[in-house]
């Protein structure tokens, strides 16, 4: 499995770029990494509330919210969550918060 | 991993050098080998899964490790060859149906532009004749007389590290669609082809991680996805509101309850993704409108079944739940959601494999009396078939202007189409609520072309080799899109809302992906609505 170091930290990732160990190895500089890699240019309070409340619903589901869902704990309509994560809230914002992404007929 | 763009592409399936064009290949097929690189193949199952698979009683997946397909050294066990041909030996005396299939192929080719793999990408290796000879050459060899005295002469070859490579790549480039057994004069059955393919290759830990975290999950949590109980109910709950918000109208639905009539199951992706959120929300409002004594199960949580895309014993742990639900909520009989491969696993391997069902009724429409003989063996009914009853008994009352800004065409789902014979239910559903056409008539019923990302192949890393092998799907959708603004193209798989989306999103942009009971529930009449203009159907936003 691929390493990658950023601010001297060090975190395991899957192919897909994903923590492979999530929250555990979760920290400021891999939000910091993702920022960079996902092409956001400042990391606002909304992108902070966004990651805030995919964490806290992880910890209660072991799952990644419903995208609607997410809209409705952060009161974002989904294209703001789309214009804060270019790459969507699946991809880009469950990896900046250390979430593996979700599997199936999805 | 990025895909080529869409002008790119195309011309690389009709122009590039392929035998689909009519470049003839140079070298024996067998001389060949296969390369790796990323974007043609799935991503490797990850360790952790595999070793808790392992540990599951009744299941067995050896050799759990880091690995990926593009090392030289896929770190087989030493004795790899001789457990791939012992593997081989107990299946041929296990399946008949695979000793035949071995011996009776006449290699006519009847097959071999039938399939969506073949079609997109113009491989050999992918005509149905073809990726069952990768594994016909190894039977010869070793277990008939022709192979062991002729050898090649006799199309046989010997099990290397070569050929299991080859039997990983083909083998995942098979939707398991069935597409070519249409079309075969002995009716040989590709899929089975598949299924022991890739269960021999797991007997040596080849397998991808879009098929066994699935099944890991759908282990543990009683879903693909991995929603736990609570979780499940609090999506359906949302979905509730969502359509209070819609109609005005509150539902409730029921979950776990014991003494129902009826127990629901579906594929765990309606009540988490879109667009299948919408084909859940239809479910419940068609409920809701005829008073259905039912129940969710936050159990039996999932209609699905990627254990059919690994191995038999799989297949059949992860299935067995269905029947153990129903007999502890003491319900009489099943429905059935909108799903692809959840059909094959029920109609043709449940009765056998958990069965018999005898603690169930022969099921009964509450609201017709409609008596559904057809599933007196299994027990459980399509919920096009139960829908189609109610529309003809004039049950439902529909109001075909609220689709007024749907022009559908209608997919068939490989599984339902060729594995339990839907092929009119759905059509007659759609006369009654939407405005809708036809594809071209080699593309649909028992000719309908797979989405191209079945069997777990949905997975986004080999998305160029998906939009390939959907290509002749998405072909079909085009002419209809061109040719009658079809603007929506309905389903009943939850695979094919997910898949089909991407396809129609790169090769049809504007078509969009919906189950048909997205379309009923956008129809259905409600007692007591406050409905509004909802000029996107479920899908406003209000």
């Amino acid at each position: 499995m691929p390493t990658l170091e950023h601010n001297g930290s060090t975190f395991q990732v899957d192919e897909d770029g994903f923590l492979l160990k999530g929250m555990e190895e979760w920290n400021d500089n891999w939000v910091d990494y993702v920022k960079s890699s996902e092409g956001i240019s400042e990391l606002t309070d909304e992108h902070t509330k966004v990651i805030d409340a995919l964490q806290e619903y992880y910890k209660k589901n072991g799952i990644a919210p419903m995208v609607r869902i997410l809209s409705k704990t952060t009161g974002f309509p989904l294209k703001r969550i789309y214009e804060l994560f270019p790459s969507g809230p699946g991809k880009g914002a469950c990896k900046m918060a250390g979430l593996p992404k979700p599997t199936g007929c999805v | 991993m990025a895909v080529p763009k869409l002008e790119q592409l195309s011309k690389s399936v009709v122009q590039g050098p392929s035998l689909a064009t009519g470049a003839i290949p140079t070298r024996d097929w067998m001389d060949i080998p296969v390369h790796f690189k990323e974007g043609n193949y799935a991503y490797p199952a990850k360790k952790e899964k595999v070793e808790y698979l392992d540990s599951q009683k009744g299941l067995s997946f050896p050799n759990a490790r880091i690995w990926s397909p593009e090392d030289d050294d896929w770190k087989l066990p030493e004795d790899w060859k001789e457990i791939i041909l012992n593997g081989l030996k107990e299946r041929l005396g296990k399946f008949r149906s695979l000793k035949i299939f071995m011996d009776c192929c006449v290699r006519c080719g009847a097959c071999a532009d039938k399939c969506h793999f073949f079609l997109g990408t113009g491989d050999p290796k992918n005509m149905p004749v073809m990726r069952a000879e990768l594994l016909r050459s190894i039977y010869r060899n070793d277990f008939t007389l022709a192979g062991k005295l002729l050898g090649r002469m006799a199309g046989a070859r010997e099990m290397t590290v070569g050929v299991l490579k080859e039997w990983f790549m083909y083998a995942y480039q098979c939707t398991e669609c069935r597409r070519c057994s249409v079309f075969c004069p002995y009716g040989i059955d590709t899929a089975e082809i598949t299924i022991i393919l890739r269960e021999l290759l797991h007997l040596v830990g080849v397998g991808i991680n879009w098929i066994l975290e699935p099944v890991s999950n759908s282990n543990r949590t009683g879903n693909h996805m991995g929603l736990q109980p609570h979780t499940y109910k609090d999506n359906v709950e949302f979905l509730a509101d969502d359509i209070e918000n819609l109609t005005g109208v509150r539902i409730n639905p029921p979950f776990n309850k014991k003494g129902a009539e009826v127990l629901f199951i579906t594929p765990s992706a309606d009540v988490f993704a879109e667009p299948g959120l919408y084909t859940a929300m239809g479910y419940l409002i068609l409920f809701e409108a005829i008073g259905l004594d039912y129940t969710w199960s936050t159990y039996a949580s999932e209609g699905g079944n990627f254990g059919l895309f690994t191995n038999n014993e799989s297949m059949k742990k992860l299935n067995a739940k269905m029947y153990a639900e129903a007999k502890r909520l003491g319900v009489k009989w099943i429905l059935g959601g909108e799903c692809g491969h959840m059909w094959r696993v029920l109609h043709q391997y449940m009765d056998t494999m958990n069965g018999p069902a005898d603690f169930l009724e022969v099921p009964k429409s509450p609201i017709t009396g409609t008596v559904f003989d057809n599933t007196a063996s299994t027990k459980m009914v399509h919920i096009s078939e139960f829908t189609a009853d109610l529309i003809k008994h004039g049950k439902l009352k529909l109001d075909k202007s609220r689709n007024s800004h749907v022009k559908a065409t209608f997919h068939d789902s490989c599984n339902p189409a060729r594995a339990m014979g839907l092929l009119d239910e759905p059509r007659y559903i759609l006369d009654h609520v939407v405005d809708w056409v036809e594809m071209p008539e080699n593309t649909i019923r028992e000719q309908t072309f797979c989405c191209g990302s079945g069997t777990g192949l949905n997975t986004d890393e080999i998305m160029e080799l998906r939009m390939r092998s959907g290509l002749p799907r998405a072909n079909a959708v085009k002419y209809v899109h061109e040719k009658h603004d079809v603007n929506m193209l309905s389903c009943v798989c939850a695979i094919d809302r997910a898949t089909l989306t991407s396809l129609m999103d790169y090769w049809n942009p504007g078509v969009r992906v919906c189950g048909i009971s997205e379309l009923v529930g956008n129809a259905l009449v409600l007692e007591g609505e406050t409905r509004g203009e909802l000029d996107d159907g479920l899908r406003t936003l209000l």
